[in-house]
């Protein structure tokens, strides 16, 4: 099958650092990734370099098959490649529905309307309740943000990835900071993500990790040492060298 | 650059924002503002125009500084670019339907704000704050030094409006200024009603408070701004251009930076982000101003500075704000 | 040739009048990262006690400045504590409306004391006539407006490199939280700096007299200028706000040799043009 998605050989260096030193990885429709790396692997400039937040020295980006190096982070972002955040953005006086509406109305080419209104867009919002009735937010649809619980906040932040209809997803620790009640629903929503989506999920949580991916890559110091099955990412030497204590910790951190 | 404001409509049910009851309620308050003013003050229609005009930019400026989260100085600019293009035409080109040099004012604004956004969406921050400072002033001097077409420190004069439609001549005494002022300014609000729940309002009240995100969902902040800037500068335009109607002479103080600044401290003082505040804040001020300009001069600056400070201190979501989360507290409360 | 020179000698003496006034802007809003439009109010009103104490008092000259200086300091620092407390850290707009609010409230009151009229601070012989180099006369006063820029920076330099004040200054700049869990009284680093800034202010106020005329709109009508050194130059760095202020006082007065009739108008242009440019100032650092 063509990938959906293709970094080649990324390269990028602060002050002859090297933080991204050529990295290659190509995803298919379906696919399950998870990134993982400690600290200071360069996974932030990684994930910065492939939305177009921040130029390569080198190397090319691909969204099926399109060449999008040259095109900045909104261009990227209307060829079908969504992030969410780590910490949740969302926009705190505004509702759920407004969120997802938003992101409906601007992949539909409509955010730039001047008249109507959301509430009265019978195709957004079957959009908005199909997808916030999925996550169980049904109740809040109409509650300002800021009044709603984290967990909460983070499944309306892959709302409105979703919203946005990715070809490819990019989820920075959609799980971070979410207490472990809430963590499940979490989970679910993953396990409920459309089956064509390409998905690659950073994470430091393992157990998110084994549970989720089908496939691992790890970054340390900037390049890929491993990418594989997450049966054998623990049994190989290199990845325990780049790890050692630190994973020990990463995996209770969350 | 965030700001705290009330936006009196988020915190409103949805099912009345989709039937719009509001909307008609404002109509209604304006309607009867407009008439209980015409009977209190049928001497004073010119002062009771002049609101409207300054309301007129009020509401422009709230648009970028109350919606778009965008801090200016130089709103005056396209208030002023307004009432000079509608006041030249009819000075130099002899267009004297009034109409007509309203559609020049608004073309005129609407160019202006696009030249001004363009400009402003430059930077953030301080230096944003002084382009916007830089900027009106460039427009005073410009407007100064042409003086063969703006009549430079004297004022702008020899503008004839002719009758309105053919049939209302501009009278002595105001009226028909009036009545032309209050109907621009209730299509003005209804339309802008429309624009700040639009799908395109919703997108600028995120850009507000924050434009990476909006940038994460494949919007473009800029354009969007741009965007805001030109519908801004057509609102001023109507302003100016009414100004230059009513009053029939335009003075280099419709593009100074203290209108700027005095358009701000009405937003403030009425409440940012609300149309409805931005109304308040506009009457209040200006007749405030009546009285204590009349009462002493030699103070007015003094008191806009006190009561700009005052503002700020003990009611800094303005009149407006402050009054709307009253009410909604008290009805949230059992 | 003549020209040249007349344009080169009265942009220096403009330039460090400006760095004189600006400095304390731009390390106060490097500091305690408020958007200050009220800075230009307190060199006018500098202005304003020189012209009083040295024409209607008949004071001398140096303790006419000693008197301004000081004189400013103890307005200022009341509306510090009582007004500019209540800002620090809040969002942009509140700033600007509150300085602006406080620059109206200094123009109403100066217009309503002194009058709307031009003051002047009469200069002492020593200042007066000028000085020969053998190729060509200098107004004295010029010379000293020039002296008095460069030692301020020099003086604000050896403040803030050598001293232990200027460890406290930059430590709080950089970062004030960090400077605060290290034991730095930040809220005291804070009043000294607002003090001098304004002492500053108020210095350049009346050597700088000759230049800026003080008239009540003063404030309103160089606002600008202040504030575009401070972005222009980068919030805090003295070599930066110096660069600016050569650079403003270079644009303004050769506008005004060349074009007087235009002076303003391509001032204004090229302050937009240089932000537009330099929308992060000419040092680069993000600020705002």
């Amino acid at each position: 099958m063509q990938p959906i998605f293709e970094v080649r050989n990324l390269k990028r260096a602060f002050g002859g650092l090297a933080v991204t030193n050529d990295v290659s990885l190509s995803m298919a429709p379906g696919d399950r990734v998870a990134l993982i790396g400690p600290n200071g692997a360069g996974k932030t400039t990684f994930v910065n370099l492939v939305t177009g937040n921040l130029k390569p020295d080198a190397g090319a980006v691909l969204i099926g098959g399109e060449e999008v190096t040259r095109i900045d982070a909104i261009g990227r972002v209307r060829r079908g490649l969504v992030r969410s955040f780590q910490v949740t953005r969302l926009f705190a006086e505004m509702t759920p529905a407004e969120h997802v509406a938003l992101a409906v109305l601007q992949r539909s080419g409509r955010a730039g309307r001047l008249f109507g209104n959301f509430l009265g867009m019978p195709d957004v919002m079957a959009e908005v309740e199909d997808l916030l009735g999925k996550l169980g937010l049904s109740e809040l649809m109409h509650r300002p943000v800021s009044e709603i619980a984290y967990g909460q906040q983070r499944l309306l932040e892959l709302a409105v990835a979703l919203a946005l209809k990715p070809k490819v997803l990019l989820l920075d620790e959609p799980a971070a900071g979410v207490p472990q009640s809430d963590t499940g629903r979490i989970e679910q929503a993953l396990a409920d993500l459309p089956a064509d989506l390409a998905v690659l999920m950073i994470e430091h949580d393992m157990d998110l990790v084994f549970r989720f991916a089908r496939r691992v890559i790890v970054l340390a110091a900037g390049a890929i040492i491993f990418d594989g099955s997450p049966t054998d990412v623990t049994k190989d030497p290199r990845v325990r060298e780049a790890y050692l204590g630190s994973y020990a910790n990463a995996s209770h951190a969350a | 650059m965030t700001m705290t404001t009330t936006n009196a409509m988020i915190a409103a049910p949805p099912a009345r924002r989709r039937y719009g009851a509001g909307d008609l309620v404002g109509l209604a308050v304006i309607l009867l503002v407009a008439v209980i003013g015409y009977v209190l003050f049928p001497n004073n229609l010119a002062l009771l125009t002049r609101i409207i005009a300054a309301a007129l930019l009020v509401l422009s400026l709230d648009l970028v500084t109350g919606y778009c989260g965008v801090a200016t100085l130089g709103h005056a600019a396209l208030f002023g670019a307004g009432a000079y293009a509608a006041g030249i035409v009819s000075a130099h080109y002899g267009i004297n339907d009034p109409l007509a040099m309203l559609a020049f004012g608004i073309v005129a604004g609407a160019v202006a704000g696009l030249v001004c956004g363009v400009v402003i969406l430059r930077a953030h921050g301080l230096p944003q704050l002084v382009l916007s400072i830089a900027l009106i002033h460039l427009f005073h001097e410009l407007a100064n030094k042409a003086s063969s077409f703006t009549g430079g420190s004297d004022g702008l004069s020899g503008i004839a409006p002719s009758a309105l439609l053919g049939l209302y001549e501009f009278d002595l005494w105001g009226r028909t200024a009036y009545v032309f002022g209050v109907a621009l300014l209730a299509i003005v609000f209804m339309l802008l009603r429309l624009v700040v729940r639009s799908p395109f309002g919703m997108l600028c009240r995120g850009i507000k408070e924050d434009p990476i995100r909006i940038r994460s969902m494949g919007a473009s902040p800029k354009i969007a701004l741009t965007k805001m800037y030109v519908i801004s500068g057509a609102v001023a335009g109507v302003g100016g251009a009414l100004n230059a109607i009513s009053t029939q002479v335009v003075g280099l103080d419709s593009l100074s930076f203290t209108m700027s600044a005095e358009s701000l401290v009405m937003l403030v003082l009425g409440g940012t982000g609300s149309l409805f505040g931005a109304l308040t804040g506009t009457v209040v001020f200006m007749f405030f101003e009546d009285v204590v300009s009349a009462a002493n001069p030699f103070h007015w600056l003094t008191m806009v500075g006190a009561l700009l400070i005052a503002v700020v201190l003990f009611a800094p979501k303005g009149i407006y704000g402050t009054a709307a989360a009253l009410v909604t507290r008290r009805r949230e409360a059992p | 040739m003549q020209t040249v020179l007349s344009i080169a000698i009265d942009a220096l003496a403009y330039g460090m009048v400006l760095f004189v006034i600006s400095i304390g802007l731009s390390v106060t809003m490097g500091l305690m990262r408020v958007v200050n439009l009220a800075h230009g109010a307190f060199a006018m009103i500098g202005g304003y006690i020189a012209s009083y104490a040295a024409r209607d008092l008949g004071l001398g000259y140096g303790f006419a400045v000693l008197l301004a200086v000081f004189g400013t300091i103890i307005i200022a620092v009341p509306i510090e504590r009582l007004l500019y407390r209540r800002i620090y850290g809040a969002p942009e707009l509140t700033q600007v409306l509150m300085t602006i609010g406080i620059t109206f409230c200094i123009i109403g009151i100066a217009n309503y004391v002194f009058g709307p009229t031009l003051k002047t601070v009469p200069l002492p012989s020593a200042l007066q006539g000028s000085v020969d180099l053998g190729f060509r006369a200098i107004a004295t006063h010029r010379i000293f407006a020039i002296v008095c820029g460069f030692a301020v920076a020099a003086a604000l330099w050896y403040a803030i490199e050598k001293t232990a004040f200027g460890v406290k200054l930059r430590a709080s700049v950089d970062n004030a939280a960090m400077a605060a869990a290290l034991g730095v009284r930040t809220e005291i680093v804070y009043a000294v700096s607002f003090a001098v800034a304004v002492g500053l202010a108020a210095f350049g106020g009346v050597v700088g007299a000759e230049l800026l005329p003080v008239e009540p709109y003063y404030a309103l009508r160089y606002m600008v200028t202040f504030l575009v050194v401070v972005s222009v130059g980068g919030a805090g760095s003295i070599p930066g706000a110096l660069i600016a202020c050569l650079l403003l006082g270079a644009i303004d007065t050769t506008g005004r040799y060349l074009m007087p009739e235009f002076g303003e108008f391509f001032f204004y242009l090229a302050v937009i043009a240089i932000i537009c440019v330099f929308p992060r100032g000419l040092a680069g650092r993000a600020k705002g």
